[in-house]
């Protein structure tokens, strides 16, 4: 979607803050709100998360800070999972019989949760569309859903600089439409086709895209 | 979202048990909607997350002690340092440099780091002609086995909207001035690979251990937004 979150390339946003010794959590409810989120097991697809994310309205999705929005998504996701209700949300306290939960996470668990994480790539055989050096051409589409096409590349002319592998497309994973294995290609887009003259002529983007992103150029 | 502001305040503090706050008295004397303003979402989001996490706990869905676990992993054992022990290594042994940049995984794997949003880790090498900078336009994608929890600034609208058009302005804000002809390549995180920088190393450090060479080396230089100095504070910078 051509949401907020959508950023690059924007104007206005103000100079950059950085923060000296800043610690990993400034408050202590933002190490809880990241912990619910890594600890509930929801089982929504890949890109479901992120998704919900970019359904923050805009004005919101800029008042929030990270875990601010983590949080939201969490709770709109449990709810369409029917883990919990609205009801539950705004009340605090559960009703009604408990609902079968799926895998409780442990803190024994934790360590091998963190070190194997979730890998997104497969080990399936897809035909590579497109192979390192080739031109290709950022596709101008605009899908309502979930996408990492950046609007920054839509229509731009680039070049693969390497193959990575099968992966699985968050496109249609995060509407639960499947996973439709396929490659992902670092392409590297000169940054005056993104920008025009007032990008230096040496300098570069590379951006992480899809089989289905692209078409030759 | 049927949940009013009052609402859920309200359920926070029977929830949470938390102390009454000016806000929260002001919220409880008016059961009317009213002209002036009021954010749809709860202000106090330290409310929110207790209401949430004691109902999670209270419905099975969560156990407390994963959570103290999870905070503890990302406060104290997952972070910069270990970034800076894989660049200090590629420093030091050639062969592992060669490793880490031809199968990053793997070699990042070798000092025992890995996993959680670095499943897919790809290095990148900065040099005389060519500097590498890290960024997530869309989201906040960050290589976390070896870096930790990306900082507020790394995550903000500022820097995502800005590193892709603006690069070398937001470089000069880091203090960072770079030569006309030098390659500003800039990796925006769109997919699941995850992106470390891998940083010149210092002039005169030709007799430096590696454990030495580790503390110099800064979080901020392995996301290309300095580099390495002698008169750097180590990674927590």
């Amino acid at each position: 979607m051509n949401g907020i979150h959508d950023m690059g390339g924007m104007h206005g946003m103000g100079p950059i803050r950085p923060e000296r010794n800043e610690p990993v959590f400034h408050e202590a409810w933002e190490g809880r709100a990241f912990a619910l989120s890594m600890a509930v097991d929801g089982d929504w697809p890949y890109g479901a998360d992120r998704y919900q994310i970019e359904l923050i309205p805009p004005k919101e999705y800029l008042r929030q800070s990270y875990y601010e929005k983590w949080v939201t998504s969490l709770v709109e996701l449990m709810i369409k999972a029917g883990m919990v209700t609205s009801a539950e949300i705004s009340g605090g306290k559960a009703i009604g019989p408990r609902t079968k939960a799926g895998h409780v996470l442990t803190a024994a668990e934790v360590p091998s949760m963190v070190e194997a994480g979730y890998p997104a790539n497969r080990n399936v055989p897809a035909t590579p569309h497109f192979r390192a050096g080739q031109q290709v051409r950022a596709r101008n589409m605009n899908p309502v859903g979930h996408t990492r096409l950046p609007r920054y590349t839509r229509g731009k002319i680039g070049t693969i600089v390497r193959d990575y592998g099968v992966f699985e497309f968050p496109d249609t994973s995060a509407k639960g439409l499947g996973d439709k294995p396929q490659h992902v290609y670092s392409v590297r887009f000169a940054a005056r086709e993104l920008w025009g003259e007032q990008a230096s002529r040496y300098d570069s983007v590379c951006v992480d895209l899809w089989d289905d992103y692209l078409e030759p150029a | 979202m049927t949940t009013t502001r009052r609402d859920f305040l309200a359920a926070a503090v029977t929830a949470a048990g938390a102390a009454v706050t000016p806000e929260l008295a002001h919220a409880q004397e008016h059961d009317h909607d009213h002209g002036h303003d009021h954010q749809v979402v709860p202000s106090d989001p330290a409310l929110r997350v207790k209401a949430l996490e004691s109902l999670l706990v209270e419905k099975g869905l969560v156990d407390r002690a994963a959570l103290d676990a999870l905070i503890d992993t990302y406060e104290h054992k997952v972070g910069p340092r270990n970034g800076a022990r894989v660049v200090a290594r590629a420093w030091s042994d050639s062969a592992y440099k060669q490793r880490l940049l031809s199968s990053p995984d793997a070699a990042i794997a070798e000092l025992g780091y890995g996993g959680l949003q670095g499943e897919h880790m790809v290095a990148v090498e900065n040099t005389p002609k060519v500097h590498n900078l890290i960024v997530c336009t869309l989201c906040s994608c960050y290589p976390w086995p070896v870096l930790g929890l990306p900082p507020v600034w790394y995550k903000s609208a500022q820097y995502r909207s800005r590193a892709v058009i603006d690069p070398r302005g937001v470089l000069r804000e880091f203090g960072l001035e770079l030569g006309d002809d030098v390659e500003v390549r800039v990796w925006d995180s769109t997919a699941e690979l995850r992106y470390l920088v891998l940083p010149e190393r210092p002039a005169a450090t030709e007799k430096m251990s590696e454990e030495a060479l580790a503390a110099l080396v800064t979080r901020n230089s392995m996301v290309g937004v300095g580099k390495v100095t002698l008169q750097a504070q180590g990674a927590r910078a």
